[in-house]
């Protein structure tokens, strides 16, 4: 740390260190005077902040401290604090120049953090408004970022402003926020796009007048359905349009609008208002409604209505020859059915349907009923022909999956991060993480159908045998517990004493029963086996029998486990390699696929064990293992993940693994790992293997002790 | 201090005023033949469907005692059947619930089956089937039941994992019944008769229940039961304001997660 560094001269020296103007020749003599004049508690703010930025970018360091007299004057530490992180994640994303860019508008930062002070984040507030739709009746919708600062929708996914802050509090931008998405939620509902928008604004010399009308008179129409829905969401909405001065003319608006108020109105009637009004109303745009963009929903839409009718045939389709296959339809009837869809009230809001052929009553299941659902609202009903069952071929449903891109395929190109998980990476020297700084893959193990598993299970088998008795016993077990309370039954030499007490005329005690407890192991562990390079050969042999005889020993024990390798090279490729994810079966796949395990490329540690826990977290156990069989140190290609670095991602990864309920621990046959392993894992949670060959015997036996 | 419980035992547990209860389908009817047939009964449906007030009303229907068991995961065949008690220095045997059952000619209710222990079948199957035996090994006794003994089960399939399952040996001695939350107009119905509140509210509350069972999946394992509705509309009916009562009736009996009750308080608010 830097206190104590008061004087020009020990100022300069760490300017000179830190900004390294051995090589850069930078001026640090005004840098030094200008820092000298700062109070002490900046000085030492700015001093920890340089030395950090530093080891990020000299040049961004440089700038920081120039500018820090200004900066301080102005804002809040915090501010400060939030401005410099922000510019090393532009570094981090888009290098250099977009840095120094947020460097350097720093005033343009503290405007938008004022905004994000009072406004509603989107990113923040997603998992609250997603649930809000998705509680809202119709098709499913996505939430994602606009790129600008309007809403708008495509019909399929609603694309919302990234910050909202047109209003002093962060209550009432979260309402704009959820208005927002209401309001875009009631085009796909109430049927904005089930007429031909483009056709109609062809009509007009000025289309984008013409829209921003259509869009204004719309609005009146599906302000009325959500009033009639949602009447708490309407008030709120109405609150909103008086705090921003819209509520005088949308009054008005409504009064001359009255048939757009009506229940049954419907696009059709808010056209028709468009071209009485067109001359005499100027378009408002209400602060919740966005913009429309009839282009991308018809394109949207296109694909999806192609790609619905398509499955509601070929779902027919199969009902129909299920149905001809037991016998309820005659084999040559046509394959027609009827579709009604319950009316009513409430009906409105849930979509029911009741499809039915030759008056034969079916159950409609859910993903289906879905699919309706949103046939119904691109069209208003399902049209006719969709319910005659599709004729065999007539489909090609492949056509809609959307492409699943396979990993090694992504490799053989120019790489791209589709498809893979990103991760944080903690750097030390920053003291934060990098964000989205790996970009990770789960990759197949090659299978080797080879006899591996069978020698393994002869050369060691005097070792399995003593394996399979220990492990054995210690199995979930019943236990009977005597001198119960209570219990099934009567515990005969509890109840002698007890009557012996009663005779000579002590209290009789009430422990008289015995009863059968069950004990339950709930263990789930993750093994995470180092595939680098550096275990071919020798070590690679015996990680594989360990492996072996562990899964052999597991089995018997019953506890879930899995099994992942690691590797990679470089940030942007780290690779975990699946040989036993906690559902698959020990069968003959997974054996091959251990004896498949070959020595790939680097160690780096820390993503791999983000993403395990990740998996372990999903399992539903009292008890969450992670297990590291490795070699060495974390190490990476890309020159600065080893030494410490690497270590203190590791590390970092680890404890918040801890912090997740995962119980790490390490084994390994490293034999410097007592210098850097306590560091790591703590005291007791790691053992070092002296000789390799040891190493399937060792395993097994550390397994016992850690889990009883 | 004056006790204000009523005290009875198990088998005078007779139902003297009507329980209310809607019918889904034809759920009666089909009860009193199995009942007539002397054919066991396994009620299967999500929590909060009316399975519990369903057999109330048919004890109330058939004038028979009542005897419910709510199992769990430490309940034994000895729980059920009973066992041996010291008491005063004597050895007594204390019937169980299910042994009263038997013994009394009442309506035996096991709900949520599949959380007891597996030595329960041993009591079960022969109840089941139509030896209609009770085994009590431990007093050397066998208890046939008489015509009017009824033994009903629940059980709950959306919460199936694999190590508790309803076995084929188990299920295919029972008639099963399904219930599943009521259709919007009934549910409405439902929750008027229950507790009182006007249509329009009781519609709302309807409306939200769908709510959220379109989150089902998303975020809550699983939406709003009837009874939920009703707890909530019970609460309104005494003067509580709708939002606050939908979120402390439902809201928070659905959910934990900070993010999801926010969303759930959402779409109360917007409704209300």
């Amino acid at each position: 740390m830097v206190g104590g560094a008061d004087d020009f001269a020990s100022i300069q020296a760490l300017l000179d260190d830190w900004l390294e103007t051995e090589f850069t020749f930078r001026d640090t003599d005004r840098l030094t005077r200008q820092l000298l004049a700062q109070s002490p508690r900046d000085r030492q703010f700015v001093l920890n902040w340089t030395q950090r930025v530093a080891s990020t970018n000299i040049a961004l360091a440089h700038r920081f401290a120039e500018l820090s007299d200004q900066t301080l004057a102005s804002m809040d530490r915090e501010v400060v604090e939030a401005w410099i992180q922000h510019a090393m994640d532009q570094y981090d994303r888009s290098g250099l120049a977009a840095a120094m860019k947020v460097v350097d508008e720093v005033d343009d930062f503290a405007r938008q953090r004022f905004e994000r002070a009072s406004g509603s984040i989107l990113e923040e507030q997603i998992p609250v408004l997603a649930g809000f739709l998705r509680g809202l009746s119709g098709r499913e919708l996505c939430l994602a970022e606009a790129d600008g600062a309007r809403a708008w929708t495509d019909s399929e996914t609603l694309y919302l402003p990234g910050v909202v802050a047109r209003l002093a509090e962060r209550k009432d931008n979260f309402v704009l926020h959820k208005a927002m998405v209401a309001h875009l939620w009631a085009q796909t509902r109430f049927g904005t796009f089930q007429a031909d928008l483009e056709a109609e604004l062809a009509r007009y010399a000025d289309r984008e007048h013409a829209l921003r009308l259509f869009h204004l008179l719309e609005t009146l129409r599906l302000d009325a359905r959500i009033e009639r829905e949602l009447p708490g969401l309407a008030r709120e909405m109405g609150r909103l349009r008086a705090l921003l001065g819209e509520e005088a003319r949308y009054a008005s608006l409504r009064a001359h609008g009255e048939r757009l108020l009506d229940p049954r109105a419907r696009v059709e009637d808010t056209l028709h208002a468009l071209r009485d009004a067109f001359e005499r109303i100027e378009p408002l745009s209400l602060c919740y409604q966005g913009h429309l963009d009839p282009q991308a929903v018809s394109e949207c839409m296109a694909r999806r209505v192609e790609r619905e009718k398509a499955i509601l045939r070929v779902e027919l389709a199969e009902l129909a020859d299920e149905l001809k296959e037991s016998g309820r339809l005659a084999p040559d009837a046509p394959a027609e059915f009827d579709l009604k869809q319950k009316e009513g009230d409430a009906a409105e809001q849930g979509f029911e349907f009741e499809l039915s052929i030759d008056e034969e009553a079916l159950s409609v299941p859910e993903f289906l009923r879905k699919v309706m659902t949103s046939i119904v609202l691109d069209f208003g009903e399902i049209p006719e022909e969709y319910l005659t069952a599709a004729g065999p071929g007539e489909y090609d449903l492949s056509r809609f999956d959307e492409e699943a891109l396979d990993p090694d395929e992504v490799w053989s190109g120019a790489y791209h991060e589709e498809g893979a998980f990103l991760y944080p990476e903690w750097d030390f020297a920053r003291q934060c993480h990098r964000k989205n700084w790996c970009v990770l893959r789960e990759l197949a193990v090659e299978p080797r159908h080879d006899d591996f598993h069978v020698n393994t299970l002869r050369k060691h088998a005097r070792l399995i045998k003593s394996l399979h008795r220990t492990f054995e016993a210690l199995r979930g077990e019943d236990r009977l517990l005597k001198k119960q309370p209570h219990g099934d039954d009567i515990d005969i030499d509890a109840l002698v004493e007890a009557w012996a007490d009663l005779r000579s005329g002590h209290e009789m005690s009430e422990r008289l029963f015995a009863s059968l407890r069950k004990e339950e192991r709930n263990i789930a562990v993750m093994f995470m086996v180092d595939m680098s390079g550096s275990t071919r050969g020798w070590i690679n042999d015996a990680e594989r029998e360990s492996l072996i005889l562990l899964a052999e020993s597991l089995e018997i024990l019953g506890d879930r486990y899995a099994i992942y390798g690691f590797s990679g090279t470089t940030r942007k490729r780290c690779e975990l390699y699946r040989v036993k994810a906690f559902d698959d079966p020990y069968d003959d796949e997974v054996k091959a696929r251990i004896s498949g395990i070959e020595a790939q490329d680097y160690t780096r540690m820390g993503v791999a064990i983000r993403h395990l826990s990740g998996l372990l977290k999903q399992v539903d156990a009292r008890i969450k293992l992670l297990v590291t069989l490795s070699d060495g140190k974390p190490e990476d290609y890309d020159g600065y993940y080893r030494g410490e670095y690497g270590i203190e991602d590791t590390r970092q990864a680890l404890f918040e693994a801890r912090r997740d309920g995962v119980h790490p621990f390490c084994i390994t046959i490293d034999e410097q790992a007592q210098e850097y392993l306590p560091h790591l894992y703590g005291a007791a949670n790691y053992v070092v293997i002296k000789e390799v060959e040891k190493l399937p015997l060792k395993v097994s036996d550390i397994y016992r002790k850690l889990t009883s | 201090m004056n006790d204000t419980a009523n005290v009875l035992r198990p088998e005078e547990y007779f139902i003297e005023d009507e329980p209310y209860y809607e019918p889904l389908g034809d759920e009666i009817a089909v009860f009193e033949a199995a009942y007539r047939n002397r054919l066991p009964v396994l009620l299967k449906g999500p929590t909060g469907c009316g399975k519990t007030r369903f057999m109330e009303h048919m004890a109330w229907r058939l004038k028979r005692p009542l005897i419910t068991v709510s199992c769990h995961d430490d309940l034994t065949a000895s729980d059920l059947v009973g066992r041996f008690l010291v008491k005063g220095g004597e050895t007594r045997w204390v019937d169980g619930p299910l042994a009263r059952a038997v013994r009394a000619g009442g309506v035996c209710y096991l709900d949520e089956i599949v959380e007891a222990r597996k030595d329960t079948t041993v009591v079960i199957h022969p109840l089941a089937d139509d030896r209609r035996v009770l085994p009590m090994e431990k007093v050397g006794e066998l208890l046939e039941a008489g015509p009017e003994f009824c033994l009903a089960i629940s059980y709950n399939p959306g919460y199936q994992s694999v190590l508790k399952d309803l076995k084929q040996s188990t299920r295919q001695r029972f008639v099963a019944l399904e219930f599943d939350y009521p259709d919007a107009e009934l549910e409405q119905r439902i929750i008027e008769n229950e507790t009182g509140i006007d249509g329009e509210l009781a519609r709302k509350l309807v409306q939200f229940a769908r709510m959220t069972r379109n989150l089902k999946g998303s975020g809550l394992d699983e939406g709003a039961s009837t009874r939920l509705l009703v707890h909530a509309a019970k609460l309104i009916a005494d003067g509580i304001e709708p939002v606050t009562a939908s979120h402390v009736a439902i809201a928070q009996a659905l959910s934990d997660d900070a993010d999801m009750l926010a969303a759930v308080d959402e779409l109360s608010s917007s409704l209300f």
